[in-house]
């Protein structure tokens, strides 16, 4: 029988790195070890991988052995974990769309969805927010410094 | 005796008003880039070298080498106040700098950051003074082994990184050691783990790497807390955001340890203040009474790294000006400028130009006071940031974040690699792994692997090589000391458990 799992996310960080750690080593294995002149380029993405082999392997054994009072606090909580995705898929988004309307007006969007969707608070003052934001970015980077940013089809 | 009037013929050049003006333009220049990530001093003096050459020459290096220190004081802002290191120096003064700002004490963490780099850019002047020609003929003998063991005690310090577990820490570096391998290799020209993608060949930017990590991670962090539009408090008058005398006190000896460490460090060409500003920080967790309290908001934590870092400006500046060899892309831009305007960085140029070195010595004295000044009246008016709710305060974030990071290449690419950065720094701290050690890991493992590479085709594959020179191997010893530390405290820890259940 096995023994029981105290710490899951824990394990399955353990477990993804060991898999990291073997995809390393693999590759790093591939790409010539010795070069005519010394080490060659798979020398140290082999010691690499083969230390994230050993240390995530270790991890797996601490996460059937761990106490349980430490493994409770360090519980990864998904409830928790949405609204920072949800953060994330948005900002993913407006990077995406710099391409099509630039940062300014990218960055508003992304702004007002973040106050009106993510901290549920009313919609005007979240424009202002973004507008006002945009326009200190502009002038402090751009006008200022020089800085260039993606600009849309207006020009900013 | 020399000194002295040498510094006296100095002072008599850097107080000109045309010098004393543009050693002005060139600090406050200097803290603005450095507030701002992405946009650091080597680009900005790069960017104003071509309007240097109608200008007197003494003149125009006392302007770019402000630039250059002057945004190591400006470097702490954002990592105090938003949790965004501008650069990787800067990233040792998140650890604890942050935890500050968090507590409440955003404005003492500012202000012992400007005392600090205050104190330590002094000394650091001080060591350009004094010990130039012996320290530069010192780092000289630095070579591949020595700089090996260097990265090697430099990554030792994740011992001070880790948190609950030593393991998770060390595979994060291991995971910051391998996104350093991303790219071309230098000796062959063969490419590694940039699964086909050609802008991957000139490896990880760091900014957007850290920028990730840190200001997106967090603010994922928060956003997971529902805050709901809550505000850091801030206590209320001038005085209570200033650093107290027991502050100054507790960081007696970080002045010191940053000060020190911070110079020699950054008199060793490619060590980089990096380097400088985690073993500073290191050595200040491992002296601590309190070291539990590292990484919670620790005033030390602040004061030793920021020090460390801004020592290092004067310490950069003894290889390039005693022998010609830059330390890094700044001093190397300014070795440009200085061959540009005709003179030839060496052994010569302190003899063959004294109001050229001495100018620039006495400007710094001149410069550090004027960034002090300058620095301290504005701690109240940075900390106002915080201020903000943080449903206006997680845009900023983004926003300038997105501009900082876009602002080194011009590529949303970079963008992209931040955005990734942020949520595999979200998901580190989830899971309780030290997002520093993984920067550690980036930033040291490029230098790590030539130096190991380049020791290894001077010993034609005899490691030996790295124990066999007195100064590798003492910095090794010392690193394999800090790495079983934490074993010995464990041994202790279990011994004594033994001992109280037997009794």
């Amino acid at each position: 029988m096995l023994p029981a799992i105290r710490d899951k996310s824990g394990l399955i960080a353990a477990l993804c790195l060991a898999a990291f750690g073997g995809y390393v080593t693999y590759t790093g294995s591939k790409l010539p070890y010795v070069a005519d002149v010394g080490p060659g380029s798979g020398f140290f993405p082999f010691w690499i991988g083969t230390g994230l082999l050993l240390f995530s392997g270790y991890q797996t054994i601490v996460c059937f052995s761990a106490p349980r009072q430490q493994s409770e606090s360090a519980e990864f909580s998904w409830h928790g974990s949405r609204r920072a995705l949800i953060g994330w898929v948005a900002m993913a988004a407006s990077i995406f769309l710099y391409r099509w309307i630039g940062f300014a007006v990218s960055f508003v969007l992304l702004t007002i969805f973040f106050i009106v969707v993510i901290e549920r608070r009313s919609a005007l003052p979240a424009l202002g927010i973004g507008v006002a934001l945009a326009l200190i970015f502009h002038l402090l980077f751009v006008v200022a410094l020089g800085v260039t940013l993606p600009t849309g089809p207006w020009g900013f | 005796m020399d000194a002295l009037t040498n510094l006296l013929l100095g002072f008599s050049v850097a107080l000109q008003p045309v010098n004393l003006f543009w050693c002005f333009v060139g600090v406050v220049l200097g803290t603005v880039v450095g507030v701002l990530p992405g946009l650091g001093p080597a680009a900005t003096i790069a960017m104003l070298l071509p309007l240097t050459l109608k200008m007197d020459h003494t003149t125009a290096i006392i302007s770019l080498a402000g630039i250059f220190y002057g945004a190591r004081y400006g470097g702490s802002t954002t990592s105090i106040l938003l949790n965004m290191p501008g650069e990787s120096s800067s990233v040792a003064t998140c650890l604890d700098g942050y935890q500050m700002a968090r507590n409440g004490r955003a404005g003492a963490a500012l202000g012992i950051s400007a005392i600090a780099s205050f104190i330590a850019g002094t000394v650091g002047v001080l060591g350009l003074m004094l010990i130039s020609p012996p320290l530069a003929r010192f780092a000289l003998r630095f070579a591949p082994p020595e700089y090996f063991a260097l990265m090697v005690l430099g990554l030792a310090m994740v011992v001070f990184l880790a948190g609950d577990s030593m393991v998770k820490a060390l595979l994060a570096l291991l995971i910051g050691l391998w996104l350093a391998t991303i790219g071309t290799d230098l000796f062959t020209a063969e490419s590694r783990f940039t699964f086909g993608q050609a802008k991957l060949l000139g490896g990880i930017d760091f900014i957007a790497a850290t920028v990730g990590m840190f200001a997106i991670g967090e603010v994922l962090m928060d956003l997971e807390s529902n805050s709901g539009g809550e505000i850091i408090k801030l206590p209320r008058g001038l005085k209570n955001l200033m650093p107290t005398w027991q502050d100054l006190k507790d960081c007696r000896f970080a002045f010191v340890n940053g000060s020190l460490i911070g110079f020699f460090v950054g008199a060793l060409p490619g060590a980089g203040a990096t380097v400088a500003s985690f073993l500073s920080y290191g050595l200040e967790k491992a002296v601590s009474r309190h070291p539990e309290k590292f990484g919670t908001g620790v005033i030390e934590g602040v004061a030793a790294p920021e020090g460390a870092n801004n020592a290092d400006a004067g310490g950069a500046l003894v290889p390039l000006l005693t022998l010609g060899i830059p330390g890094g892309n700044t001093t190397a831009i300014l070795l440009g400028g200085l061959i540009l305007w005709g003179y030839k960085p060496g052994p010569l140029l302190i003899p063959e130009h004294p109001e050229l070195f001495w100018g620039l010595v006495a400007s710094m004295y001149v410069g550090n006071v004027i960034l002090l000044v300058l620095n301290l009246p504005l701690v109240p008016l940075f900390a106002q940031i915080l201020r903000l709710p943080s449903y206006v305060l997680h845009p900023f974030i983004i926003g300038i974040s997105v501009v900082g990071v876009y602002s080194v290449n011009n590529s949303v690419f970079d963008i992209w690699m931040m955005a990734l950065f942020g949520l595999l720094g979200y998901l580190m701290r989830k899971l309780d792994f030290p997002a520093s050690a993984l920067i550690l890991g980036l930033v040291l493992g490029d230098v790590l692997e030539r130096a190991l590479r380049q020791s290894l085709m001077m010993s034609q594959g005899d490691l030996t090589i790295l124990i066999n020179r007195p100064i590798s191997a003492t910095m090794l010893a010392i690193a394999a000391g800090l790495l079983l530390l934490p074993a010995v405290r464990w041994v202790r820890a279990w011994r004594a458990e033994v001992v109280e259940r037997e009794s």
